[in-house]
């Protein structure tokens, strides 16, 4: 068993450029309402969280930092859950 | 003498004495085991309640026309029914109790990774189980939507519905806490030696169980708070007359709660991979078939949630997807039912009344599976929707999966939870009792629903009246079975023959501890060498 801690730490000009790029996509995912997407409108929200949550994941959680197999079973997990979104829009799509 | 005194310096979970004395000793124990026996102590109150209204249901039944309630009283009798044997036991049922007694020991640890947070998963449990219980008892009367709360009724109804989606919310946090526990537990705890493929197979499904308990509750307790906010703020979720849409309730909720089915019969499975080995004196047959199966189960069981839909109008393309899916799942599950008959095949079988749980099992839960298929097949089930077939397909499932697995581990494991041996002779006439009043009570209702009697009705036309009053004749027989199962168990804690450290000869870890075992399991972690299974 390993117990060796690995201790990263990330710059604070990092920090803000993720802040940066989350309110962006933030601002973002607001104005993408405006647009007139029909049923895509799900699809675009769904992509602008999604890449707000991986970088969340990777620079404020550590993943990128952290063992690969944690990231793998994040990764599992999202592929998982889009999975089962996917499946429920075969119902909406086609209805 | 020696022996005694070695006892005596290390005394059993039982006897330990802790910081705390009598009650506060078990509510506050963070030990594995007293949380495990805690579950199961909290479990049987609730299943006593729960079964009494069912019989009062069967009983309402046995007459067309009002008999001794009226319609609202059913209705608030199968929700409650519902929500308490589905949230309160079989769900949290194998897991918090077995899984918490055993898996430590089975795979070689003195207690899961995180005790405090075992205790606090009971915790959370006892104080859900409150809040659920508790709509019964004060406000406009108790609910009366079913333990789905399917939209929009479920905003309409005038009953008391918060406290009880509250409860079910509340008991969800219990599952995740235990998941993540176990999870973490099989991934740092197993003894020196036990790789992955030397783990025993009731902590193998105990695995795809933590997974499904840890990604799938969390949207029905999102789910479920919707329901609440939709009611109390009027957000138009899931109510058309809000511009919700039901549909996408139906969808949520069964997002969780079908993988929740695979949460009640995967441990169920591992049971049954464990007792039938030890009965049979034979290495199982397909280990590595089973274990991959199970995670088979687990991942594929994810995607069947729309079988509950096929009437709910739902898109052609969602439906035949669903229908495909569903048949899927059944290729796992029958390749380990194959597993465990082939582990019988040529094998010096000791039959004991763990063993006959499991064969039992075997028999209603094939039952269960084949008319599975049945709904399965779109075209079947648009007759058999909400008829008493979905009710008897589901008894014969879960009461017939789960709870004979249930009751099968408690035979099996007994001797070590509370280191003495049950009469055998009682517990084999309460369980063919039992066996009978079961089948007696749930086969009818396939003729029932295939006749087109629908299910949640507390009255019907004459002709259903003779199944009726079979099926209420078997409830009856059931719960007789029960109550002497029951008794003899309880008797025997006290009254029981000493059982020896391995009563069936079994090969797993937990036969080479003390029965009880100690407070910390093991002197010694053990360091495995060979398969968990091998039998000479």
């Amino acid at each position: 068993m390993d117990n060796s801690q690995h201790t990263h730490i990330v710059k604070y000009k990092t920090f803000a450029w993720v802040l940066l790029i989350l309110l962006i996509f933030t601002f973002s995912s607001v104005a993408i309402t405006q647009l007139e997407l029909g049923v895509y409108s799900v699809t675009a929200a769904l992509v602008f969280a999604s890449i707000k949550s991986v970088i969340v994941l990777m620079y404020f959680m550590h993943l990128k930092f952290d063992k690969k197999f944690y990231a793998i079973m994040m990764a599992g997990i999202v592929l998982l859950l889009a999975s089962v979104i996917f499946v429920t829009f075969l119902d909406y799509l086609y209805r | 003498m020696i022996e005694t005194l070695i006892q005596d310096s290390n005394p059993s979970f039982l006897d330990y004495k802790g910081r705390f004395k009598g009650l506060m000793g078990w509510i506050f124990s963070t030990d594995h085991k007293r949380i495990g026996l805690l579950y199961l102590y909290s479990m049987l109150v609730f299943f006593s309640v729960a079964a009494i209204l069912g019989l009062m249901m069967k009983l309402e039944l046995m007459a067309p026309g009002k008999t001794i309630m009226g319609a609202q009283t059913y209705n608030s009798f199968f929700t409650l029914h519902g929500i308490t044997m589905i949230f309160l036991i079989v769900v949290p049922g194998l897991p918090a109790v077995f899984g918490n007694f055993f898996l430590p020991i089975m795979i070689g640890a003195k207690d899961v990774a995180f005790p405090r947070l075992n205790l606090l998963s009971w915790w959370i449990y006892i104080v859900g189980a409150f809040i659920a219980l508790s709509a019964q008892f004060f406000g406009d009367g108790p609910p009366d939507t079913g333990w789905t709360f399917y939209a929009p009724y479920s905003f309409r109804t005038g009953t008391n519905m918060l406290p009880a989606v509250t409860g079910a919310f509340v008991l969800g946090f219990s599952s995740i806490v235990t998941g993540i526990n176990f999870i973490v537990t099989m991934h740092r705890m197993r003894a020196p030696g036990m790789n992955w493929m030397k783990m025993p197979l009731f902590p193998w499904a105990l695995y795809g169980t933590s997974w499904i308990q840890v990604l799938a509750t969390p949207i029905v307790g999102v789910t479920l708070l919707m329901v609440v906010l939709e009611r109390t703020l009027q957000i138009g979720f899931f109510d058309p007359a809000l511009g919700g849409d039901p549909i996408l309730y139906q969808h949520l909720f069964w997002i969780y709660s079908h993988p929740a089915v695979y949460i009640m019969i995967l441990p169920a499975m591992g049971i049954i991979s464990e007792i039938i080995p030890t009965f049979a004196r034979k290495t199982i047959f397909g280990y590595t078939a089973i274990v991959v199966s199970t995670l088979a189960i687990a991942f594929v069981g994810y995607f069947v949630w729309g079988h509950h839909m096929f009437t709910s109008g739902m898109s052609g393309v969602a439906l035949y997807t669903f229908s495909i899916l569903t048949f899927l799942v059944a290729i796992p599950s029958a390749i380990k039912i194959f597993n465990w008959v082939a582990t019988l095949h040529k094998a010096s079988i000791n039959l004991q009344t763990p063993f006959i749980w499991a064969l039992c099992f075997l028999f209603v839960f094939m039952i269960g599976g084949l008319s599975g298929m049945v709904l399965g097949a779109l075209s079947a089930n648009v007759h058999l929707h909400d008829t008493a077939f979905v009710v008897a397909h589901f008894h014969y499932i879960v009461f017939g999966g789960t709870g004979f697995a249930f009751f099968g581990a408690l035979h099996y494991w007994y001797p070590k939870m509370f280191g003495r041996m049950y009469d055998m002779a009682w517990a084999n006439i309460g369980l063919a009792i039992f066996f009978t009043g079961f089948n007696t009570l749930y086969l009818p209702m396939f003729f029932l629903g295939m006749t087109g009697m629908p299910r949640r009705y507390y009255d019907y036309v004459e002709k259903f009246h003779g199944p009726n009053i079979i099926s209420s004749l078997g409830a009856m027989l059931m719960i007789a079975g029960l109550i002497i199962i029951i008794t003899n168990l309880v008797r025997s804690t006290r009254h029981g023959v000493k059982a020896e450290k391995d009563p069936w000869k079994g090969k797993t870890l937990e036969w080479t501890v003390d029965s009880p075992p100690s407070l910390e399991n093991f002197e010694e972690i053990p360091v495995v060498t060979d398969h968990p299974y091998k039998y000479d």
